[in-house]
């Protein structure tokens, strides 16, 4: 026994590279013991408290090893900048989350220790996806990244479109997870390698192995299953009603570091390990990615829930990210990396006062929940009317800077017409980004509107009622760190727009280490 | 490199936001205090400009971003310097003319009204295409707010559509303007977006057709062009009126600056190409614009539509493609400019003096006890139907002997866009100010500070008519220079003198 264990000898492995995943997981088991403590303050400010440290402490650590390349645990994992900074966007939007969650219901209803823990441990989840590279890990992570989800989406449990949304991303995910599984089955079976440089090598050796069927199954399968996870249409109906359902702070996880995520592992699935097979799976994400800024854009005009709104527009924004994949040079890495984050950034705000708005008004997450705080709350209406120029892709947000780097990659890339179709979904964007500023704006308040403005949002059904917060989480007071993240990101937003220097210092960084032209 | 045009353009944005922290009774004299320093420096260019020297004053060209070969690059030359003038004039008759009237939360309305100085400011002293695109974008935003939350009946639909509309040219625009910087810097050339650098690199034929189209989509729209004016009704009904005042007078002419600025010197294939197609449209916008402000009855949009017809000269001109239409265009851009302002002020006055109507029915006999408003009115009427003697006139001139040289036959009907002119512009005059008086007219002349405002305005348009040289000697080496790539049989300057090959 003792002897066979001498012969398998364990791979080296460099704890140093793995710290942050390593303080993330560890992070999660003492929060989850935490909230088995008695006292209620314990749980509801420790909790909290030590989700922020651990990921804060993740933080650290990444930067702290930024500019290091190299392969774990026996290339399963691979660390490089890419992984780096993707780790950091996730513990930004898991600490953004967890302010937005404190003081909410659906920690309350989970129970702190567990809500929190699924949290963190879904963030692991993600590290694992963005840094693999060998395609068993890629499933590994996104599972380990899924399955919290599924159960924090479901966290409001008294709340019946909280639980339908638990179980729809259940059933949508593990159909996506499904087929990735299958895909990348597949994969394997054409290349005779799950590790991605050993695909790589097996597609650039001899042989027509790109025009293999085996492979072209292998590449449409997988790219289906992450489309579910990116939300890409057309496998993204899911997407709205998701987002609708589960709590706000969850939402606004989902939305940006989900997405996040899965556009990681794209990057270092189709930009490395399948760079030799572009012409299989170039064209028809192109074709996706236009799909997507269409089918999103046209999908958030008729909607008046701010959730749904954007959901579609994280659809549209998806696609407009697709677009950089697809180029598959540097140029279009690295402006799908920029754009990640200037994504997270902006949406981060947008949500923070959806969740502010939702706490102060009895009209959940509908528009009209909106109307007038231009007036009476400007840390609000600024941050949100920010987010909203942004996304759409005004001038003098970080918005523009990112749409611009896309474009610009897309041309340079020979892909004018793609780069045509983000300028189009753009176009129609307009109109449902500048109906939310005019709400803030240009529409007096439910107080100075009468009841008119109150019973609309009645009609939705039952879903404002509790998504409107507990008696005891209403009311302005409770809402320092909710205002404090919209007005952070709001601020982000801007000062990235107008000097973006720093992060396209760190884009290029990713860029290199991915070794593309 | 000197940081003149940096604190020019950035100190109204920075007193605007100084002003959203300042108590409200404030804000309109900071926001008066920017607008006054910008005027300031304008003048001090436009007098310390250097007629005789080509190529860029004042030149700041830092490093924005690298990555995207983008710089701040700003200067001034031949074409900008009056736009910017313009601006100065503009913003600062605006903005003094918007203190006499009690905003809701004034703050904001002046961050706004600072902030779309800024960004005109910035479009035309850019020398960046992108750097021009942004700003170009930028102009929109605080137009968006100012219609949407200070402007009249249906104010959120009619900023609405002129947001997208105007965003739908503008986003056409970003794609052409990053296709112009890649696809220019092919080979081992490093991604630029300074005019200077896409000027030496010119671009296929093929892609020069389909960026000029987009350009010209978003700088139409702006004017706006005849088949693509539907915002401007609603937009200029619903716009308050020192906003309007300004996008009327200064907005519509960085969209025919970018003309000039942009088309003509980097795309000159597609810019002879599609010569007649624009020409076209400019001529059917003189035609529309003036038989619409014959018919209509709003005052405001009688402005409105004279200004499609007076903008389509100033296209019409631009697209001669020589020297004297392009110098002529620009003088008219400058002329427009600052009669439209006093015009809109003018017709302010009037609302005012019959219960608030906007329609010229409800007006006349207005003229009855105040000679001075009369008088300052028929000024500026005469200018706008370029009267001979006015500088409105010499500009037309210009516009139309270039456009004969060229194409005989659109000059000839454009010439009637002339006597249309005088039509709608008497017709407005006559209605208002003579006339049996109006069932509530309450004739009245108009307060010391309101003539504050007006009888300078006033005084210079007669100062230009009476010496129209001061802005073309200043314009006309940049003119020529940029004229040059889409007209070289006709190097003829104003005087008639050929310029030596060797100074363009």
């Amino acid at each position: 026994m003792i002897a066979a264990a001498e012969k398998i000898a364990g791979p080296e492995i460099d704890w140093a590279g793995l710290s942050p995943l390593i303080a993330v997981f560890v992070g999660a088991l003492v929060v989850l013991m935490l909230g088995l403590v008695v006292s209620r303050a314990a749980r509801e400010t420790a909790v909290p408290a030590l989700s922020i440290v651990t990921l804060a402490v993740a933080i650290g650590l990444s930067v702290g090893q930024w500019g290091e390349r190299e392969d774990l645990i026996a290339g399963a994992l691979r660390l490089d900048e890419l992984t780096l900074v993707m780790t950091i966007l996730f513990c930004v939007a898991g600490i953004a989350a967890v302010l937005l969650s404190w003081r909410h219901l659906a920690p309350r209803e989970a129970a702190h220790g567990e809500y929190h823990a699924l949290l963190l441990t879904s963030i692991a989840g993600m590290i694992v996806l963005v840094a693999a590279q060998n395609l068993v890990s890629v499933f590994l992570g996104l599972e380990l990244l899924s399955i919290p989800l599924y159960v924090l989406c479901a966290t409001e449990m008294r709340r019946a479109s909280s639980l339908e949304s638990g179980l729809k991303y259940l059933v949508v995910g593990s159909l996506g997870s499904a087929t990735l599984l299958y895909g990348l089955a597949f994969l394997y079976g054409a290349t005779g390698s799950t590790d991605f440089s050993g695909i790589a090598a097996a597609l650039g050796g001899e042989g027509d192995i790109v025009t293999d069927p085996l492979l072209l199954t292998g590449i449409a399968l997988t790219i289906v299953g992450l489309a579910f996870k990116g939300s890409v249409a057309p496998f993204h109906q899911w997407t709205p009603d998701v987002y609708e359902g589960a709590p706000t702070p969850i939402t606004a996880f989902m939305a940006v570091a989900t997405k996040a995520a899965a556009f990681g592992v794209m990057l270092r699935l189709f930009d490395v390990a399948l760079i030799d097979a572009a012409v299989d799976w170039a064209p028809p994400l192109a074709v996706l990615a236009a799909i997507t800024i269409i089918v999103g854009n046209v999908g958030a005009l008729g909607q008046t829930s701010l959730k749904r709104l954007l959901a579609y527009s994280s659809v549209a924004q998806a696609g407009y990210m697709l677009a950089g994949v697809v180029v598959a040079n540097r140029l279009g890495m690295q402006a799908t990396v920029f754009y990640i984050a200037v994504y997270l950034v902006m949406n981060l705000a947008a949500f923070a006062v959806i969740v502010a708005r939702e706490r102060e008004t009895p009209l959940g997450d509908d528009i009209a929940s909106l109307n007038g705080i231009g007036a009476t709350r400007p840390l609000l209406a600024w941050p949100m009317t920010i987010a909203m120029l942004a996304l759409a892709g005004f001038p003098a947000t970080a918005g523009f800077i990112g749409k611009f780097y896309l474009i610009d990659a897309s041309v340079d890339g020979g892909y004018t017409w793609l780069a045509v179709f983000i300028v189009v979904g753009s176009m129609i964007s307009l109109a449902y980004y500048l109906k939310v500023i005019a709400a803030i704006w240009m529409t007096p308040s439910e107080d100075e509107a009468g009841d008119v403005v109150v019973a609309a949002p009645l009609a939705g059904g039952d879903q404002p009622v509790l998504a409107g917060g507990s008696d005891e989480a209403t009311g302005l007071r409770a809402q320092g760190e909710v205002v404090a993240v919209a007005v952070v990101f709001g601020a982000l937003t801007v000062i990235l727009g107008v000097v973006p220097s720093p992060l396209f210092d760190v884009v290029r960084d990713v860029g290199a280490a991915l070794g593309l032209l | 490199m000197t940081l003149h045009l940096s604190i020019m353009l950035w100190l109204p944005l920075a007193l605007g936001v100084i002003g959203l922290a300042a108590p409200p009774r404030f804000a309109g004299k900071l926001a008066l205090l920017g607008c006054a320093l910008v005027l300031g420096y304008a003048i001090t260019f436009l007098i310390d400009f250097e007629s005789g020297a080509s190529g860029l004053q004042y030149l700041t060209d830092e490093t924005w971003i690298g990555e995207l070969g983008i710089s701040y690059k700003l200067g001034i030359d031949g074409l900008n310097v009056l736009l910017v003038a313009l601006a100065g004039i503009a913003w600062f008759a605006c903005t003094l003319w918007a203190t006499f009237t009690e905003w809701e939360r004034p703050r904001l309305f002046y961050f706004h009204m600072a902030l779309a100085e800024t960004a005109v400011l910035g479009a035309l002293l850019a020398q960046d295409l992108a750097l021009f695109v942004v700003f170009f974008d930028l102009m929109l935003v605080p137009f968006f707010f100012l219609t949407g939350m200070w402007g009249g009946a249906r104010r959120v639909q009619a900023t609405m559509k002129l947001v997208i509309y105007t965003l739908v040219g503008s986003l056409l625009m970003l794609t052409a303007a990053v296709a112009t910087g890649v696809l220019a810097a092919q080979g081992d050339l490093a991604l630029s977006f300074a005019f200077s650098d896409l000027a030496e690199r010119p671009l296929a034929e093929s892609s020069q057709q389909w960026i000029f189209l987009f350009f010209a989509a978003a700088f139409l729209v702006k004017m706006p062009m005849f088949p693509l004016h539907g915002w401007m009704p609603d937009g200029y009904r619903a716009m308050p009126l020192p906003a309007l005042a300004v996008f009327s007078a200064v907005l519509s002419k960085v969209a025919a600056y970018g003309f000039l600025r942009v088309c003509l010197p980097l795309f000159p294939d597609a810019s002879e190409q599609f010569q007649t197609l624009l020409l076209l449209i400019a001529l059917a916008s003189i035609l529309y614009g003036s038989a619409m402000a014959f018919t209509t009855t709003e005052a405001r949009l009688i402005l409105g539509y004279s200004s499609i017809a007076q903008l389509g000269f100033i296209v019409l001109g631009i697209f001669a493609l020589n020297e004297q239409g392009a110098q002529g265009g620009l003088l008219q851009a400058l002329n427009h400019g600052l009669v439209v302002v006093p015009a809109f002020f003018i017709v302010a006055l009037l609302a005012a003096r019959c219960g608030g109507s906007q329609d010229i029915r409800d007006m006349g006999g207005i003229g009855m006890r105040a000679p001075v408003l009369a008088t300052l009115f028929l000024i500026v009427a005469f200018a706008t139907l370029a009267m001979p003697g006015s500088s409105n006139f010499v500009g037309e001139f210009y516009i139309l002997l270039g456009v004969f040289t060229e194409k005989i036959v659109i000059a000839i009907v454009a010439s009637a866009g002339v006597v249309l002119a005088a039509f709608y512009t008497l017709r407005l005059f006559i209605t208002t100010m003579h006339n049996r008086t109006g069932a509530r007219v309450e004739s009245r002349e108009l307060t010391f500070r309101e003539g504050l405002v007006l009888v300078p305005l006033v005084l210079l348009i007669i100062a230009i008519a009476l010496y129209p040289q001061f802005g073309l000697e200043r314009s006309e080496k940049t003119v020529s220079a940029v004229t040059a790539p889409v007209a070289p049989q006709s190097a003829v300057t104003a005087e008639g003198v050929a310029i030596p090959e060797a100074d363009r």
